[in-house]
């Protein structure tokens, strides 16, 4: 089974722009997709239509917005196989690895434990942790690399041995290098060291690309974010073991997250309500469902198909070019659809200036992995990232502007 | 966007053959390293002064054709400067670069080339990168320092 790109296409408004008279060719979905008329429309059917507040009101329009949202999280839940009550929306997957820092990692760790994450984390699921370690003392350590940009799993079972590794905070797909972590294999090494620990999982470059299931994985937390999926920017979502959120505190409170308010005090809602303080982004839940509904109908076993197919095209076309080096493993079924290359003498800047300047859309910088560059002694990558609407067409206007920044700013 | 009106010719050539890039200084006075973090631009500049002259200025680094040429033209501008002075065209370039006239646009020289550059705004940092170390290395000397570090952030 396998769907048709130009049909497809034309459900993204955006992308029948021009610029400058050229086709935009966009290849910057790590960073964030465009957006199908289905999850406009849904979002716009919720402000003109159903426009109200959730889980209060009796009346239809409140319904109405209440099964929207709560819909979009029973969605979300089926999409990646996890109990509905496990489902925390969060405003992206940075606010999700926060909620887990601050009510899990922040309220069980201390001095004289340790943290396990790698080099090659997002600054989303490394900066919460970090930063509660400075607080309260706790070691972090971090999984080294392997010479083509893979975890180096002997390495972590050494850092594990002395079983003080409470908590593994690891991406599920690297932004800048694309590599598929084996999440399951490392959680295992983490757990047989210390049975207790809790694994942190983040999901952001992996939910959008390739069939996912939180109960398979078997991680404690998941952080997902909804604008690399097709749905709108403002929304994201904590997936978590719905008996690990009962035992949690909340992270923030305020309306909605409460059962009874006293003047000294409060008890806490039910899960996940405990954890969505505040009126939520009720016409984004909208649109990552309908976000939702389409990859689901795509199937996320042909979308993956797709993009290995792509992505091996992509490799291929990148090595043909002098001077361009791929950073990440170049084995495609081990990698997602995110290429970072170096082009040797043209500062990544400038390459993403001149693909720029032909319509082509590139993420150029240290991609917010600053640890992870310094680790391969980069300051900066370009990158280029594929998603369900690229097709091969789009890597001949890629090619050529690189070709033309290598002539352009030759020494 | 057009690359001619971001990449002039002048600014190629400052890029391809830049003036006064070099990792050393003799009896430099002053050495900061300004970084984008942002871009992931890194320099080394260094500075020194005679007669509150700037009697040499160097640059090293990482970073792209804008700032490296922005850089080198900077160097040539300020060589020979009283300090007062370079500090005032490092302002008068700092302007320009978030949108104003320059006052003084026959004397910052080639760098009038990146006036283009107000436009991008993504790559005004970068243009100003060298011509922020330079004032940040005078204003150390100054107060009597020999070394700063600064990460520009947004």
């Amino acid at each position: 089974m396998t769907f048709d790109v130009p049909t497809l296409r034309k459900e993204f408004p955006t992308l029948s722009r021009e610029l400058d008279g050229q086709r935009l060719v966009y290849l910057d979905s790590a960073a964030s997709s465009q957006t199908p008329r289905v999850v406009l429309d849904a979002m716009d059917r919720y402000y003109s239509w159903s426009r109200s507040n959730v889980h209060r009101g009796v009346y239809q329009l409140a319904e109405e917005a209440t099964d929207l949202y709560e819909g979009a999280r029973a969605k979300l839940a089926a999409f990646v196989d996890a109990d509905p009550r496990g489902v925390v929306f969060t405003k992206n997957a940075t606010e999700a690895c926060n909620l887990v820092a601050y009510s899990w990692v922040r309220r069980h760790l201390g001095e004289g434990d340790a943290l396990l994450t790698t080099m090659m984390e997002h600054h989303a699921n490394h900066v919460p942790f970090t930063f509660a370690a400075r607080d309260l003392g706790f070691e972090v350590r971090n999984v080294p690399l392997t010479e083509d940009g893979q975890l180096d799993l002997d390495a972590a079972r050494e850092l594990v041995a002395d079983g003080r590794v409470r908590f593994l905070a690891v991406g599920h797909v690297s932004n800048v290098l694309g590599t598929i972590n084996d999440v399951g294999e490392l959680s295992r090494i983490v757990r047989d060291a210390h049975p207790e620990a809790k694994v942190h999982v983040d999901g952001t470059q992996a939910v959008p690309h390739m069939p996912v299931s939180f109960r398979e994985l078997g991680a404690d937390f998941y952080a997902i974010t909804g604008h690399k999926m097709l749905g709108p920017t403002g929304i994201g979502a904590l997936i978590a073991r719905p008996e690990l959120l009962d035992e949690m505190e909340p992270f923030l409170t305020g309306g909605d997250m409460i059962r009874d308010v006293t003047l000294d005090g409060a008890t806490w809602n039910d899960v996940p309500h405990k954890f969505e303080a505040g009126t939520p982004m009720i016409a984004e839940a909208a649109g990552l469902g309908a976000a939702v509904d389409l990859l689901t109908e795509l199937d996320m076993h042909a979308v993956r198909a797709h993009e290995v197919s792509l992505t091996t095209r992509m490799l291929e076309a990148l090595s043909s070019v002098d001077d361009v080096t791929i950073h990440g493993p170049l084995d495609p079924t081990l990698r997602g659809c995110a290429v970072s290359f170096a082009v040797d003498g043209v500062h990544p800047h400038d390459v993403g200036a001149m693909l720029g300047s032909k319509g082509v859309c590139v993420r150029v910088g240290h991609h917010c992995t600053k640890p992870l560059m310094r680790c391969l002694g980069l300051n900066a990558t370009a990158r280029a990232s594929t998603y369900v609407y690229n097709d091969v067409d789009d890597l001949a206007p890629l090619v050529d502007g690189i070709e033309a920044a290598r002539r352009f700013f030759a020494r | 966007m057009s690359m001619e009106d971001l990449y002039q010719e002048i600014i190629l050539d400052h890029y391809r053959k830049p003036h006064n890039r070099a990792p050393s200084l003799e009896d430099e006075d002053v050495h900061v390293h300004h970084s984008n973090p942002l871009c992931g631009d890194e320099m080394d500049l260094r500075l020194r002064v005679v007669d509150d002259r700037v009697d040499a200025v160097v640059f090293d680094g990482e970073g792209c054709s804008i700032s490296q040429a922005s850089a080198s033209a900077m160097s040539d501008v300020v060589t020979g400067r009283d300090l007062k002075d370079a500090l005032d065209l490092a302002e008068d370039f700092r302007k320009m670069m978030h949108g104003d006239e320059p006052a003084r646009a026959d004397d910052l020289g080639d760098g009038i080339a990146f006036q283009g550059v107000a436009k991008f705004p993504v790559r005004v940092k970068c243009a100003l990168l060298g011509w922020m170390a330079v004032r940040d290395a005078i204003e150390s000397y100054e107060q009597g320092a020999s070394a700063h570090t600064v990460t520009h952030e947004e």
